[in-house]
C-alpha cells in the first residue's frame, strides 16, 4: 500500500458518500412520481411506454397480483433470451458466425441474466452473437435491475402505507426506473467509457498481423452499451470473458474507477430514498453506516491479506490474474465493491487472489449481498434483517416488535426465515453434492481445499445472483449449468415472492404511534444489533464450510504447503 | 390473457428500447466523438493494421521486449487468465521457471528480484502493460540482440521513459510501459540510426 492508494480509497468513499444523498433524492423523485429534472426530457417516452401496452399507469394492485406481473414479466424474459440464443446462427448481428448455444447453456444464462446473476458459463466474444449480447443481455441488464428496485419500492409501500392492500403498479415501477434512471444514466456512462476505450461498434472481427508476424483476432462489438448497464443495474455479465479485466471493457485506471462508482452508486443512493419515503432519514442513515462498516470490515482484511508475504512466494506482489493498469489495490477494492453489490462484473481473477481475500468475496455474496447490494435487491435483503433484529430485539425485552410504526408479527417472521433459508440451503447442499459427484469434481481447475472453494464460490455467487466466479471452474456441463441455474431462480424468487408477502401483509396494518418504549432503528445500538445479526446468522451458518475451504487454505499456505 | 398481451407488448417495447435504440445511440455518439477508440484503437503501418494500443502480443524474439506472461498466450479468443490459486503446485512451479527464464533470457545476476507481473499471468492474458522497471531489466539484452551502440542505448533507455503512463489524476492506477508502442519505438531508433 502506497500513499497514492490510500488517496484512492478515500476518494472512492468521499465521492461516493457525496453523491449519496444526491442520487437518493433524485430516485426519491422519479419513485414518487415528482417533479424532476429527466421528467421534461423523457416524459413523453414514459407515456408512449403506457399507451403501447395498454397500462393504465394509475391502478394499483394488491401483492399478489403484483407479483404474479412480475413473475410473468420475468418468464418471458427467460424464453425469449433461452429462444434467441439457441437460433442466433440464423439471426443477423453475427459476424464471427457463431453456432447456437447448446440447450443447457441457453438455460443458464437465460435464468441467469433475467434474475440479475450474470453467471458465465461461457466466454462472450467466442460464444454469443452481437444480436444476443444486445437485445437479449443487455435488455435483461435493464430490466432484471429495475425489477429489483420495483420490488424494493413495493416494499417501501407497503412499510410506509397503512390499512390498505395496494402496493403499486409493477409496470409503472418497472417503467419509471427504465426510463428515468438506469437509461440515462447509462447513455453518459457508456460514451464517457468509449472515451476511455471501450469499445462501441458492429464491425467483424479484426485480423491483424502482430510484430512478430502471427496472427491475432480482435473480437469487436457493442461492448461500451452493454457495460454501462452491467454496472449500474449491479448485473456484472461481462461482453468478453475477462470481463473488466478485458482492456476493451476497462482500458484505464480511469474507466476502472468510474466503474466501481458506477456499481455503488444506486444501491448507496437507494439507503437515502428509502429513509426518506418511509419517513426517517435518521433510519436510512443508520442503514447506510451498518452497510459502510461492514464494506470496511471486508476490505480491510481482503486488502491486508493480499498485501501479506506468505512462504510460497515470499514478498513477491501477488499479481496472477491482475492486470498491471490497475494493479493490486484498485483489484481487491473491485473485488469487494462486486461482491458486495450483487454485481460480479471483475477486473482481476478471483480465484487467483489469496484465500482470505477470496474468502472475503465469498462471505459477502453468502451474507446475501446485503452491503449495499444490488439494486434494490441489497436494500430488501437488509430490510429482511432488519426484520430479524427488530424481533430478536423484541424478545429479549419481551415486547411485541415494531417497524416503522408497524407490528412484526408471526406471518412477518415466517417469510423473513423463508428469504434468509432459501439461498443459504441452495449453497450448502447443491456445494455438499458438487463436492462428492464425479460430475461436480470434473469441472474442478485447482487441486486441494482451494476446489472446494471453488465449488462453493460458484453455487454462492448463483444463490446470491451475484455472477462472479472462481472462474477456473469449468461450469459449461450440465451439470453446472443446471444446478447454478437453479440455485439462480431459488436465490432470486425465493426471496421476491416472501418479500412481497411482506409487503402486502404489512400494508394493511395500522400504525402504532411511537412511544418512549419503541425500540429504536436510528441510532448506534441499532446499527450494531443489526451488524451481529447479519454476521452471526451468515457465520452460523457457513462457517463449517469456509473452514474447509479458504480458512484450511490459508493455513496450509502459510506452512508453505501446495497441492 | 389480457395481461399476458400486456406483458408481452411491453416486454417488446423495453427490448427495443434498451436492446435497439440505445446501443445505437451509444454507438452513434462513440463513432461521432471516437471513432478510433470505439473502434477497438488499432494501429496501422503502411495501411496493415497491426494490433490494437490496448490488446498486448507475445514477443519471444530477444530483439523485442517480453510482454507479461498469458493463459492464452495473447490469442484473444477466449480472453482470460490461469485462474490458478495460490496453494497450486503448478503456479509455483511456474513462477520460478519463469523467474529463471527472465534471469537467464535477460542475462541479468542471478540475485536479481525479477519484476511481479513477469512472473505472474495477467486475468486477461491481454494485459498490454509492463512495469518501467520490467523494461528496464530487458534493455542490455535488446540492445546486444541488436548490436546497438551507447548512444542508441541511450536513446532507448530515454524512450522508455518517456512511454512511460503514470498513474492518472497521480493516484489512479500503475505506473506502466505499453510493450507494444515500446517495440514499434524499437524498430524507429534501429532504422534511424542504420542511416
Amino acid at each position: 500500500m502506497t500513499t497514492q492508494d490510500a488517496i484512492l480509497l478515500i476518494l472512492f468513499i468521499s465521492i461516493l458518500a457525496g453523491l449519496t444523498p444526491v442520487v437518493g433524492n433524485y430516485l426519491f423523485m422519479v419513485f414518487t412520481d415528482g417533479k424532476h429534472f429527466m421528467r421534461p426530457v423523457l416524459g413523453w417516452l414514459e407515456s408512449v411506454t403506457y399507451k403501447f401496452a395498454g397500462i393504465n399507469p394509475k391502478e394499483e394492485t394488491n401483492w399478489k397480483t403484483y407479483t404474479s406481473n412480475l413473475l410473468l414479466f420475468n418468464l418471458i424474459g427467460i424464453v425469449f433470451l433461452f429462444v434467441i440464443q439457441l437460433t442466433q446462427a440464423y439471426l443477423p448481428l453475427n459476424p464471427a458466425h457463431l453456432g447456437n448455444t447448446s440447450w443447457h447453456l441457453a438455460f443458464n444464462t437465460a435464468v441467469s441474466f433475467v434474475t440479475n446473476t450474470n453467471w458465465q458459463s461461457y466466454a462472450g466474444e467466442t460464444t454469443q452473437s452481437y444480436l444476443v449480447q444486445m437485445l437479449g443481455f443487455t435488455v435483461q441488464n435493464f430490466v432484471s435491475a429495475a425489477t429489483g428496485m420495483a420490488v424494493l419500492l413495493a416494499v417501501i409501500r407497503g412499510i410506509s402505507r397503512k390499512t390498505t392492500d395496494k402496493i403499486g403498479n409493477f409496470w409503472t415501477d418497472l417503467t419509471r426506473t427504465t426510463i428515468y434512471i438506469l437509461l440515462p444514466a447509462s447513455v453518459v456512462l457508456a460514451i464517457v467509457l468509449a472515451g476511455q476505450g471501450v469499445i462501441q461498434n458492429f464491425k467483424t472481427y479484426e485480423t491483424v498481423q502482430t510484430v512478430e508476424g502471427s496472427l491475432q483476432i480482435l473480437p469487436m462489438g457493442p461492448a461500451a452499451s452493454q457495460i454501462a448497464i452491467k454496472l449500474l443495474g449491479t448485473n456484472g455479465g461481462g461482453f468478453f470473458n475477462a470481463n473488466s479485466a478485458h482492456p476493451f471493457e476497462n482500458p484505464t485506471p480511469l474507466s476502472n474507477f468510474l466503474q466501481m462508482l458506477a456499481i455503488f452508486i444506486i444501491p448507496m443512493g437507494l439507503t437515502y430514498t428509502y429513509g426518506k419515503m418511509v419517513g426517517s432519514l435518521r433510519h436510512g442513515r443508520t442503514i447506510f453506516l451498518t452497510m459502510g462498516i461492514l464494506f470496511l470490515l471486508g476490505l480491510g482484511i481482503s486488502l491486508y491479506s493480499e498485501y501479506s508475504s506468505n512462504p510460497i512466494f515470499g514478498n513477491l506482489p501477488l499479481m496472477e490474474g491482475k492486470e498491471t493498469r490497475f494493479g493490486i489495490t484498485n483489484s481487491v477494492l473491485f473485488s469487494v465493491v462486486t461482491t458486495n453489490a450483487s454485481c460480479g462484473a471483475v477486473n482481476a481473477m478471483h480465484d487467483s487472489l489469496s484465500p482470505i481475500s477470496g474468502m472475503i468475496a465469498l462471505i459477502n455474496m453468502m451474507l446475501g449481498e446485503v452491503i449495499f447490494g444490488g439494486v434494490g435487491a441489497g436494500l430488501y435483503g437488509m430490510i429482511i434483517f432488519i426484520i430479524l433484529t427488530v424481533f430478536i430485539a423484541g424478545l429479549m425485552v419481551g415486547r411485541t416488535p415494531e417497524y416503522l410504526g408497524k407490528k412484526i408479527e408471526a406471518f412477518e417472521v415466517k417469510m423473513a426465515i423463508v428469504a434468509v433459508l432459501a439461498p443459504s440451503l441452495v449453497i450448502l447442499l447443491f456445494s455438499a453434492w458438487a463436492s462428492v459427484s464425479p460430475v461436480g469434481l470434473a469441472g474442478l481447475n485447482n487441486p486441494g481445499p482451494h476446489g472446494l472453494s471453488e465449488i462453493l464460490y460458484a453455487y454462492s455467487s448463483a444463490a446470491g445472483n451475484n455472477g462472479s466466479a472462481f472462474a477456473g471452474l469449468n461450469a459449461n456441463t450440465i451439470f453446472y449449468n443446471l444446478t447454478t441455474g437453479i440455485g439462480m431462480l431459488i436465490g432470486r424468487f425465493g426471496i421476491i415472492v416472501p418479500v412481497l408477502a411482506i409487503a402486502g401483509n404489512m400494508a394493511q396494518k395500522r400504525v402504532t404511534p411511537l412511544s418512549s418504549g419503541t425500540f429504536r432503528t436510528d441510532n448506534w445500538l441499532f446499527a450494531s444489533l443489526l451488524t451481529a445479526v447479519i454476521l452471526i446468522v451468515g457465520g452460523l451458518t457457513f462457517f463449517p464450510a469456509l473452514s474447509l475451504g479458504p480458512v484450511v487454505e490459508h493455513l496450509l499456505m502459510n506452512s508453505g504447503l501446495t497441492f | 390473457m389480457r395481461t399476458t398481451l400486456k406483458t408481452i407488448k411491453i416486454f417488446l417495447f423495453l427490448t427495443v428500447l434498451t436492446g435497439i435504440i440505445y446501443p445505437l445511440l451509444v454507438t452513434g455518439i462513440a463513432q461521432v466523438a471516437f471513432p478510433d477508440k470505439a473502434n477497438g484503437s488499432l494501429i496501422t503501418d503502411n495501411h496493415k493494421i497491426i494490433g490494437s494500443i490496448l490488446i498486448g502480443q507475445s514477443f519471444d524474439s530477444a530483439i523485442y521486449f517480453s510482454s507479461r506472461p498469458s493463459a492464452v498466450r495473447y490469442n484473444p479468443l477466449p480472453s482470460g487468465g490461469t485462474n490458478y490459486g495460490l496453494t497450486n503446485a503448478l503456479l509455483r512451479e511456474q513462477v520460478e521457471n519463469r523467474r529463471q527464464q527472465f534471469i537467464t533470457f535477460n542475462q541479468l545476476d542471478r540475485t536479481t528480484e525479477v519484476p511481479s507481473e513477469m512472473v505472474f499471468a495477467s486475468a486477461s492474458g491481454l494485459d498490454p502493460h509492463i512495469s518501467p522497471r520490467a523494461a528496464l531489466l530487458q534493455v542490455n539484452r535488446i540492445a546486444n540482440a541488436r548490436n546497438y551502440n551507447n548512444e542508441q542505448k541511450t536513446k532507448l533507455i530515454e524512450c522508455i521513459d518517456s512511454l512511460t503512463a503514470s498513474a492518472q489524476f497521480s493516484f489512479l492506477g500503475k505506473e506502466r510501459i505499453n510493450v507494444l508502442l515500446l517495440n514499434l519505438e524499437l524498430e524507429k531508433i534501429s532504422s534511424t540510426l542504420k542511416q
